[in-house]
């Protein structure tokens, strides 16, 4: 594993986290550090514990060992399926979580999102009207509310079609340069090369690999692999998963 | 077709849970349904205590009664309990063990007796019952009231023989013992015959001084005789009357009940499918993980769709009462404890529904549980005691305890009417069901997410 080491600037870092569901290990020791401004891509098969990770990031689970050190203030958590109230009106519903993360001035901060997420034209309709990408767009809003140091994004592009995805991660990289921390998990290895700046990859719960998309390719040079995809299907098999 | 039901099979039996609902529950449901429709209004179970001193002959118009035969007859319409004294039987009827006690007292056999007799002394039967709410009062009293008529029936031909008698004597004459002595009754035939005969003839000063002297007592007699008969034919008409003691129970008007049932139902149905829709749709909306990350805690969610539930059930009940009281008469003066009743009832039911929904985690599921479990709960809460087994009462006075129906219905008949039960027990009953049922509900929060 190639462990980074938390420098002074990380905003939220993790050590030897585990966590079990019966006799199923989900994570077995894993310790990684996210900084500043950062797109954090979690990759790995299926039962990798991928989201199981984000949970315990986010603090809907509780890890059965290890430390997760968050920074002060809200961690921004968006699940995979969007959590929104779908007969609210999507002012309704960034109004709603506003008022529950006690944001001081929630109709700001609903205007402010709107904003952000273009999504101004059709505050009045309910959000079970809109598309899956306007609904995720949504979904992402409601997460950055608080002003979260750290976005937790679990396969925010699932489901969407190649140019809802496109206005996502535009979305989603304008907040990054921002300064805003963003970790996500994804299945699609393409979005993560495109728009990780480093990758952690998970396989059985284990952390197998954490630095930049070039470093995996680099990682198997014996593989012949040509595409990134390639290279990750040699790195799990060299790893013996 | 063979898969599919070999895959179906593997399904049920890796969701226990789910099988003790689909299987399991509508059966025990549907058993004691069952028994309690087939036992309800056949036999209904009476305690009998027999006071009478065992050998006591009952002789009537000179015919000697077998009572071993009239006790039989009686076991044969109801279920007789025999009890040997009179606390058991009390102790039975409170208990629901019985619908009613029948006692014959030991003055019973004499006061048969005396029917046939001019000194005519009605005999009572004493019945303890329990009316614990106005249709189980009707329904003692119907029971009741039909084995005494049948008694009745009975014994009035015989003392209507005996009457006969007595007529025939007033109309012919003839000689009546009474007291020891021997009294010779001229009778209304020899008086008209007297009568007549001297009616044309009588001057004044008529030496049928004597005859008419005989005539003054006869009609003295017969006034005396048509004394006696006054409680004579009364106790033709009914010769035995019945003492009824209420045991336990203080049942409110039939409307009063009435529209307690309506109101729980629909304050039941209202509250339980709207706070276990409400808290499975937090799920279903994946907004569950979101909203308890850290923005409210659990207990206050279901604080939240507990209180949704009571203010919006105090709503809809006072609503309908309100709709009610245009065609039956509602007691306003009583509003602050019909409000209270709402509340407590709408708690009970709301922290019910909150275990739905959290158990059920699916809306429709929710919906389709509380269907479930609701109505036979509410159906075996109106089975009365006494006519069930006792063990199957028992079964069932276990099942009402455990959900809120019983209670809220009793709170409800105490509310609505002031001879209803009595508001306490009920109310503390809704508080300790809410609490329990809270609880519950936040331990199936757990798995929730």
């Amino acid at each position: 594993m190639n462990g980074v080491e938390a420098g002074g600037d990380a905003v939220i870092e993790t050590r030897g986290l585990a966590k079990a569901f019966g006799d199923r290990e989900a994570l077995r020791g894993v310790s990684f550090a996210a900084h500043r401004g950062e797109l954090l891509a979690v990759i790995g098969p299926n039962g990798a514990g991928k989201t199981t990770l984000l949970s315990i990031l986010a603090g809907i689970r509780r890890p059965d060992a290890g430390s997760v050190s968050r920074p002060p203030g809200e961690i921004g958590w968006v699940p995979q399926q969007a959590a929104l109230y779908r007969r609210l009106t999507v002012a309704e519903n960034l109004r709603l979580f506003a008022r529950l993360e006690k944001v001081p001035d929630p109709d700001a901060s609903v205007e402010e999102m709107l904003a952000q997420t273009a999504l101004e034209d059709r505050r009045d309709d309910q959000a079970g009207t809109l598309s899956g990408g306007n609904q995720q767009r949504i979904n992402i809003a409601i997460g950055l509310l608080a002003r979260p140091a750290v976005l937790l994004l679990d396969e925010p592009s699932a489901g969407l079609d190649p140019r809802q995805r496109e206005r996502l991660w535009e979305f989603v990289l304008g907040l990054a340069g921002g300064g805003t921390t963003v970790i996500f998990s994804t299945h699609d290895l393409a979005e993560a090369e495109r728009y990780g700046q480093r990758l952690l990859v998970l396989a059985d719960g284990e952390n197998l690999f954490d630095g930049t998309p070039p470093a995996l390719h680099a990682a198997v040079p014996e593989s012949g692999a040509r595409d990134f995809e390639g290279a990750f299907v040699a790195f799990l098999r060299e790893r013996g998963h | 077709m063979r898969w599919l039901f070999i895959k179906d099979l593997q399904i049920l039996r890796r969701s226990p849970l789910l099988t003790i609902l689909l299987i399991v529950y509508p059966i025990a449901i549907a058993v004691l349904i069952g028994f309690a429709l087939s036992r309800g209004p056949e036999k209904p179970r009476v305690a009998f205590l027999n006071e009478i001193p065992a050998g006591t002959p009952l002789v009537i118009n000179g015919q000697q009664l077998d009572i071993t035969t009239a006790h039989s007859e009686l076991c044969s319409r109801i279920d007789c309990v025999d009890v040997s004294s009179e606390q058991q039987a009390r102790d039975m009827v409170k208990s629901g063990d019985v619908l009613a006690a029948l006692i014959l007292p030991k003055d019973f056999i004499s006061n048969l007796e005396s029917l046939a007799s001019l000194t005519p002394s009605q005999p009572t039967v004493k019945v303890l019952v329990n009316e614990e709410d106005p249709v189980k009062a009707g329904l003692v009293n119907d029971r009741i009231s039909t084995l005494i008529n049948q008694a009745n029936l009975k014994l009035s031909k015989k003392v209507t023989r005996l009457s006969a008698t007595y007529l025939t004597l007033l109309l012919r004459g003839g000689h009546l013992s009474l007291l020891g002595q021997t009294l010779n009754i001229l009778g209304l035939q020899n008086t008209q015959k007297i009568l007549q005969s001297i009616q044309p003839e009588l001057p004044k000063n008529s030496p049928f001084a004597t005859d008419l002297a005989r005539v003054i007592n006869f009609a003295r007699l017969a006034r005396q005789n048509l004394d006696l008969a006054t409680p004579l034919l009364s106790s033709i008409a009914h010769p035995i009357d019945v003492h009824k003691e209420v045991v336990s129970g203080s049942p409110p008007s039939l409307d009063a009940f009435a529209i307690s049932v309506a109101a729980t139902v629909t304050l039941m149905f209202v509250t339980v499918l709207l706070v276990a829709g409400s808290l499975a749709l937090e799920r279903e909306e994946n907004a569950f993980a979101r909203l308890t990350r850290g923005l409210v805690g659990k207990w206050a969610l279901l604080g939240e769709k507990v209180l949704l539930g009571v203010v919006l059930s105090i709503v809809v009940t006072l609503v309908m009462l309100a709709g009610l009281s245009l065609f039956v008469h509602i007691d306003w003066s009583r509003f602050g404890l019909i409000l209270l009743a709402i509340a407590a009832g709408g708690l009970g039911f709301a922290a019910f529904g909150a275990f739905i929904g959290a158990g059920a985690r699916e809306v429709r599921a929710s919906s389709l549980l509380a269907f479930m479990i609701s109505l036979p709960v509410a159906f075996i809460s109106l089975v009365e005691s006494g006519t069930v087994s006792p063990a199957l009462f028992d079964v069932i006075k276990v099942v009402r305890a455990l959900f809120p129906f019983d209670a809220a219905l009793d709170a409800m008949s105490g509310a609505l009417d002031a001879s209803g039960p009595a508001l306490a027990m009920p109310l503390i009953h809704l508080a300790i069901l809410g609490a329990a049922y809270g609880v519950l509900a936040r331990i199936a929060l757990r798995r929730f997410a």
